[in-house]
């Protein structure tokens, strides 16, 4: 059993506690925007935010998020206009989009510690997402586009 | 799939007459409701393909799956552009299974190459009803009217396709008259080649698209299944299951019974949550008796394949016109042979192989993403033992398809379960069973041989390439017959019937029955090309050196668009002559014959596509930096021109462009395993490594300007990036790279 917030709302769920917490978030919480993908935290597909950090939710077990401040895609923001989504839609990143949840999250928390952020540094900081229809130029672009509107905000 | 065809060309054609069929069906049955104003007259259905409701919205039916393409964007302008209906009013329907649509298939790069006549047609014959019924409404003339923007306009009177809809519509056409009915003059056109925004663009970046792994209905429990040691043929012949019981939420282990040989020896977990069914499926104990295949290696299939190729009555002769080869190869001046191989390589979609299926008021639904619902219905209902009319599939979005999800196999898994405890099962496989069950592309060997006169023209060709067969495992009714009436399948053979005039030309497809045994050999984007293209241009560049001629030079002059290759209407209108425009391009923007660093190189490859009957003209030059020292590889860009003929949705085409070239890229230097004890031996991300951001280059992608027949794009650029890449590092370092993917270790070993 473990209480968390999840996208503000405080949460109590019975379940194992060595249950990882993506299966939490879709299957108990309902929130199927957070993907698996590899099961081993090497996609990022799964990827969402604890305490403001980019986690990857398939390896996270429950029993590490008791008294979690968690963020998922649908949380990002109220109307899914946050300036990274914002850039997402106006380069029309996706695909299939089924990484895309993870890109997203993983480059909101990465534009939140390092808001100057070269390019060198996107390339290291989002190499970790793997996109399976190879959209990186695209999110390259759209991570650099939304670090200018995030800075001219 | 209703009628059974004989070669991909004419069942496509099939295909066509079949929709077409449906569609010429132009009963337009809406009764005349003649209560102005009302809300509640029905749609105007004017086609099974879209109708029009009483609010002027226009909803158009999609039967392609949505997996990354936009198809139903590219689709709905198609038909929306011919209607006149203002793009705001357009809505996409993802239908579910159902004989009225014929063959519903998504692969190929098809989409909108054989949507294109049918969804232009059926928008032009909306447009003429809405005339004639907006006329009859305005009393006026319909020749003094004409259709903008979902209105009817004649001089100063108007009236919108929603009024038209509320008075009623009746209307019937005879195929006939749909045939007199004029397309419009591309220079009206106002959607098609204009940028848009796809539809399905917001609800992948706030997390509210579903997917088949977010289907959910009541009651359902979990499955995770337990695969056996080999792909076909094992069986189980003991489960020991009370570790399992240990597990809270866990419930039964069910040991599938399948008619339909689809999954056999499978054993899946059932439980209240996938982690407890995922937990319980490692706890629990089989024992098999395994498959004829469980010691098999990559070793083996390959030289199994090498084997074929030696016998030279093995296989199907593609019917190319002269395949006589031998009297030029013993009249030859000079001649050049060479072996090319590539390993297996994976699918890895992103979205992990699922299904959910129930039976519901007496019919099966499986609810999950699939690309070839009427190849996998037979198989289901098979499995299930019911008639084929008591299964439907519900249509979800695919987190990937790639071809993987071409074979719906996995599907059965998940009916025969739920069948099996009489509730709706969830399946997922867990990443590494998705690889372990993956369609893999097969390993291929493929010898090539060229003659050459005295003057260094060439005078014949062959292409020998022995594979795995997918079609002929799964779907051997769509094989056409080649000489002496031999079937072979031309998803493992297509791209060696080349453009290039080359004499006598001899092109051999050979199915690996050791492959065809140890897995299920799968469509993998951009199939037969994927392995063909890969020796055909790094032969031709071998080719080119040999005769010490410029590549592009050589290349150029064996594009001459004569006889076979000039090219027929509608669809390959200029043949050759527009493959050589791209590989014209290609080299200029690339600046081809200009001075490089040292160990810098550029390479150029080219390819028709998939097929001669749809070619997609592409070219490509990978620049890319060797490191002597280690071997490595860098590719610092890629130059690609596509000739695709008209572009429906332009950012969707240059989205193809740019996946399917960082697939060639990645298949080429990042991807590959090998089977091993009968199983590929990298089932995760540790082991199997796609290209990753990090290592993306520049992209430099231009569409030549056309008004012809709009041609698939999802695929042929990713069989141009491996041979550039593979030319470009010769001419940096002269090493010559005969197997992909090519490794550092690969490089080194071929510097001399």
């Amino acid at each position: 059993m473990a209480s968390f917030k999840i996208n503000g709302k405080q949460m109590t769920v019975e379940a194992d506690a060595d249950t990882p917490l993506l299966w939490v978030l879709r299957d108990d919480a309902g929130l199927t925007g957070t993907k698996f993908g590899c099961g081993i935290g090497m996609c990022g597909a799964c990827t969402v935010h604890i305490g403001g950090k980019a986690t990857r939710s398939c390896i996270t077990p429950l029993s590490a998020v008791e008294g979690a401040e968690i963020t998922t895609i649908e949380g990002l923001d109220p109307k899914g206009a946050h300036p990274v989504q914002k850039a997402w839609q106006e380069l029309q990143v996706p695909q299939c989009g089924y990484c895309q949840s993870g890109q997203i999250m993983q480059a909101a928390a990465v534009l939140k510690d390092n808001p100057n952020i070269t390019d060198a540094e996107i390339d290291e900081q989002m190499t970790g997402n793997l996109c399976r229809c190879m959209t990186y130029t695209r999110i390259r672009a759209a991570v650099r586009q939304a670090a200018n509107a995030m800075k001219g905000a | 799939m209703d009628t059974p065809v004989n070669t991909p060309i004419l069942s496509r054609r099939g295909f066509l007459v079949t929709t077409a069929g449906a569609g010429v069906a132009f009963s337009f049955l809406t009764a005349c409701d003649q209560t102005a104003g009302a809300s509640n007259a029905p749609p105007f259905e004017p086609t099974l393909w879209y109708s029009i409701d009483n609010n002027g919205i226009v909803t158009v039916n999609v039967i392609r799956a949505e997996m990354g393409q936009h198809v139903g964007t590219s689709l709905a302008r198609i038909l929306a552009d011919e209607l006149e209906a203002p793009w705001e009013n357009v809505r996409i329907k993802h239908v579910d299974s159902d004989p009225k649509w014929g063959l519903m298939v998504t692969g190929g790069s098809w989409s909108v190459w054989q949507t294109y006549p049918l969804y232009s047609q059926a928008g032009a014959a909306g447009r003429a009803a809405m005339i004639e019924a907006g006329a009859t409404a305005l009393g006026v003339d319909p020749a003094s009217c004409k259709a903008e923007n979902g209105q009817i306009v004649s001089g100063s009177k108007k009236i919108s396709y929603r009024d038209i809809v509320r008075k009623g519509v009746a209307k019937t056409y005879t195929p006939e008259d749909l045939a007199k009915i004029a397309l419009k003059p591309v220079a009206d056109r106002k959607l098609i080649g204009k940028p848009v925004t796809s539809l399905d663009i917001v609800e992948k970046t706030d997390g509210t698209a579903i997917y088949g792994i977010d289907a959910k209905v009541e009651g359902m429990v979990y499955g995770c299944p337990i695969l056996p040691p080999t792909r076909n043929g094992s069986q189980v012949n003991y489960v020991m299951d009370a570790p399992a019981k240990e597990i809270k939420g866990y419930l039964q282990t069910v040991v599938l019974k399948d008619a339909s040989n689809t999954v056999p020896g499978w054993a899946v977990v059932i439980a209240e949550t996938w982690p407890a069914a995922m937990k319980a499926a490692k706890a629990i104990t089989l024992e098999y008796t395994p498959g004829p295949t469980a010691n098999v290696s990559e070793k083996d299939i390959q030289d199994h394949a090498a084997k074929l190729i030696a016998n030279p009555n093995s296989g199907s002769v593609l019917p190319l016109g002269n395949t006589n080869t031998a009297p030029a190869f013993r009249a030859a001046k000079s001649s050049i042979e060479a072996t090319y191989t590539t390993a297996t390589a994976l699918h890895f979609q992103m979205e992990p192989l699922n299904a959910l299926a129930l039976q519901k008021d007496g019919k099966w639904e499986i609810h999950t993403g699939n690309q070839w619902q009427s190849l996998v219905l037979p198989w289901l209902a098979t499995a299930l033992e019911v008639p084929e009319t008591d299964v439907v599939m519900k249509t979800y979005r695919l987190g990937g398809g790639f071809g993987r999800r071409l074979n719906g196999d996995y599907a059965v898994g998940a009916a025969l379960a739920s069948k099996a405890i009489g509730r709706p099962v969830k399946m997922i496989m867990t990443r590494e069973d998705d690889v372990k069950f993956d369609s893999v592309r097969s390993p291929s060997v493929q010898k090539l041989r060229m003659a050459f006169d005295k003057d260094g023209n060439v005078t014949a060709m062959e292409q020998h390439v022995a594979a795995g067969w997918p079609t002929e495992v799964m779907a051997p009714f769509f094989m056409p017959k080649g000489e002496k009436d031999v079937p072979f399948d031309p998803f493992a053979i297509n791209g060696a019937n080349h453009w290039y005039t080359v004499g006598a030309h001899k092109v051999r497809a050979i199915s690996n029955d050791l492959a065809n045994k140890t897995f299920r050999p799968g469509w993998l984007r951009s199939v037969g090309p994927g392995f063909t293209n890969w020796a055909l241009e790094s032969f031709m560049d071998e080719a080119a050196h040999k005769l010490k001629m410029d590549p592009v030079a050589f290349r150029l002059k064996l594009l001459t668009a004569e006889g076979a290759n000039a090219g027929t209407a509608p669809n390959s209108v200029g043949g050759a002559s527009r493959q050589a425009n791209v590989v014209k391009l290609a080299a200029e923007k690339a600046g081809w014959g200009g001075q490089l660093p040292a160990g810098t190189g550029l390479g150029l490859a080219t390819s028709f596509g998939q097929e001669r009957d749809m070619p997609t003209w592409v070219a490509c030059v990978a620049r890319v930096n060797v490191d002597k020292g280690t071997g490595k590889v860098k590719v610092e860009k890629l130059t690609l021109v596509a000739d695709a003929g008209t572009i429906v949705d332009p950012d969707g085409a240059r989205a193809q462009m740019e996946g399917a070239s960082l697939w060639g890229l990645s298949l080429a230097l990042h991807e590959g395993t090998e089977f091993e004890n009968g199983n590929v031996k990298a089932t995760n991300l540790g082991a199997y490594t796609p290209l990753r951001l990090a290592d993306v280059p520049e992209l430099d992608i231009t569409f030549v300007d056309s008004a012809e027949v709009p041609v698939g794009l999802g695929e042929p650029a990713t069989t141009i990036v491996g041979p550039a890449i593979g030319n470009a590092i010769f001419n940096a370092c002269g090493a010559r790279m005969r197997h992909i993917p090519i490794t550092p270790a690969a490089v080194k070993a071929a510097l001399v």
